[in-house]
């Protein structure tokens, strides 16, 4: 790997730096260094602190520091294997569900800690909302899909959910196809639909951070970039977190681009900047399609 | 050899092969019927045995059945399904869930007889319930545990972990989820495998030979503390313990017991052909 940018924090004796195992890289630089100043100057929803994460014996994030404008798009690129994906499943703790995770460092969402043994992680997911890469509505109707979490959250009343239904199929682009349809089965929509319906579903209640995981990945073209529409029309309104695998996804609708490489965070700053000057090698040569 | 002439050989093998796993069950079939269907009647269905049961009907030992198998489910069914739920939501890997796991599977191996005296010792002796339904009824359960937490836990299983993944995100606990979305998925799979277990044992005599089963009842059972006719148990008696007995009696109450055990998988098979019709995902 190329090492240019990584500080090497390992012990050194006179033969040179002792290799730790078990810890095969050296810790990466902190935000300071490889995020742009102008990610620093908007005010952060999310901020992710010296966070690093172990798979069993496996290091899958490396001391990643990263924060998250409001009611900005920021995109999360890199190539596969590089932690996007558990990066994104940390905010919401999903990655406690694995057996052996074990994380080090924080995460603060508006102030509160993410990560405290103290933490009621239900209370914190509902301040949250998630995009899978594979749209997943729940076997029942629009309807019922979009205030799932109003139900379990105990809420009845008929004008409050109706309300809710079609002002997040609204903002999810969806009203105008589904709004005759809505006691049908989620399943009879296409794939494009399903995932606009499961945006739908993550909106409804009002999440302080929206986060997408390849949420296109298995969408056709057209569907693809209705979606692509959705998330560019939710910056202002929304916080969006979104891993793509996609550069000219992360191009269209971030403002915002991180780019991983090796469980590290290398380079994050305004989305022009990365894309047109990035400062590095790894992404100029990850983005131009020499790795990847 | 050359490769077409093998290939042909191989699937007349295969296909012979899958043809004599035909062959028993029509001949059993044809059997029963053959022997069994001319007495089978209205009468024969709903009217006491006569004659020392050599003639007569058989409709104590067909409903003594339809208690004990729907008594055993009432049983076994929340026990299976609650088990099934723990260890395939909650427990993850760990040893102890690793024994039970091989207990379950032990438990499906025991033979029946084993489970008959092991109710003798326990229900009827231990806990004093008598040779009764009630004890008829828990031996059965046991034994049709095992089958419906293996269907169970398949049936869960096969819920896509992404529903549990995006019900969490929305802020769900781990029970809202399985009370949602979870068990709503898993229940198609859940009543296919319970189904087939009650089918199972409504066959078997040596569970119920010890526990509840009478030789001959002149009236009907009373409460749940009385003893009770049941068709395989009258099958054999009447097959073995009785002279003279009029051939086409023993096969009707045949025909009567596998027709029951068949109806029961059908609706299996209809269930999950229907929710497998309109699952999607």
């Amino acid at each position: 790997m190329n090492n240019t940018q990584i500080v090497d924090e390992s012990p050194v004796t006179l033969f040179g730096p002792i290799a730790i195992p078990g810890k095969q890289e050296p810790v990466s630089k902190t935000a300071q260094t490889c995020t742009d100043p102008e990610v620093l100057r908007e005010k952060p929803v999310l901020e992710i602190e010296h966070f690093d994460l172990w798979y069993g014996t496996t290091q899958a994030l490396f001391d990643v520091t990263m924060p998250i404008p409001s009611g900005k798009v920021t995109a999360l690129i890199g190539p596969s294997g590089c932690g996007k994906s558990t990066l994104i499943r940390s905010v919401n703790r999903l990655n406690d569900l694995i057996d052996g995770v074990r994380y080090a460092g924080d995460m603060r969402l508006n102030g509160d800690t993410i990560y405290s043994p103290r933490v009621d992680v239900i209370e914190l997911r509902k301040r949250m909302g998630m995009v899978f890469q594979k749209s997943n509505p729940f076997p029942m109707s629009i309807y019922e899909n979009v205030i799932y979490s109003l139900r379990i959250d105990g809420e009845n009343r008929k004008n409050v959910l109706d309300e809710t239904v079609e002002r997040c199929l609204k903002s999810a682009a969806l009203w105008d196809e589904a709004k005759d349809r809505l006691d049908e089965s989620a399943l009879e929509l296409s794939g494009g639909q399903q995932q606009r319906l499961c945006i739908a579903r993550a909106i409804a209640a009002d999440p302080e951070v929206l986060l997408m995981d390849e949420p296109c990945s298995a969408l056709d073209p057209i569907a693809t970039a209705k979606v692509e529409e959705l998330i560019f029309s939710l910056r202002g309104e929304y916080t969006v977190l979104i891993v793509t695998h996609n550069m000219q996804q992360a191009a269209r609708v971030s403002d915002f681009t991180a780019f991983m490489y090796l469980g590290r965070l290398l380079e994050y700053g305004p989305t022009k900047t990365l894309f047109v000057n990035p400062s590095l090698k790894q992404t100029e040569d990850y983005m131009t399609g020499r790795f990847g | 050899m050359d490769p077409k002439t093998a290939q042909r050989i191989a699937f007349t093998a295969l296909f012979l092969g899958t043809c004599l796993v035909i062959v028993p069950v029509v001949f059993v079939l044809a059997v029963i019927v053959k022997e069994g269907a001319g007495i089978i009647n209205w009468n024969f269905l709903t009217t006491q045995p006569l004659n020392g049961m050599r003639a007569g009907g058989i409709f104590p030992a067909i409903l003594g059945t339809l208690i004990l198998v729907s008594g055993a489910v009432m049983i076994s069914l929340p026990i299976g399904v609650l088990a099934a739920v723990y260890l395939n939501e909650y427990a993850g890997e760990r040893p102890l869930t690793r024994i039970i796991r091989l207990a379950i599977i032990n438990l499906a191996g025991v033979p029946s007889v084993v489970y008959g005296l092991f109710g003798l010792a326990l229900f009827v002796m231990f806990l004093q319930f008598g040779v009764s339904i009630i004890a008829g009824c828990c031996t059965l359960a046991i034994m049709e545990l095992p089958v419906i937490i293996t269907a169970s836990r398949e049936a869960l299983n096969s819920v896509p972990q992404s529903f549990r993944e995006v019900s969490l995100s929305l802020g769900a606990s781990r029970w809202q989820t399985i009370r949602n979305v979870v068990l709503p998925n898993a229940l198609p799979g859940i009543m296919t495998g319970t189904i087939l277990s009650v089918a199972r044992v409504a066959g078997e005599t040596a569970p119920i030979l010890f526990t509840v089963a009478a030789f001959y009842l002149p009236h009907l059972p009373r409460s749940i503390f009385d003893q009770t006719m049941a068709l395989p148990y009258h099958l054999y008696i009447i097959s073995t313990q009785i002279p003279n007995m009029p051939r086409e009696l023993t096969f009707g109450t045949a025909l009567v017991l596998i027709s029951m055990v068949f109806i029961m998988n059908l609706a299996a098979i209809i269930i999950r052909v229907y929710f497998r019709r309109k699952k999607l995902w």
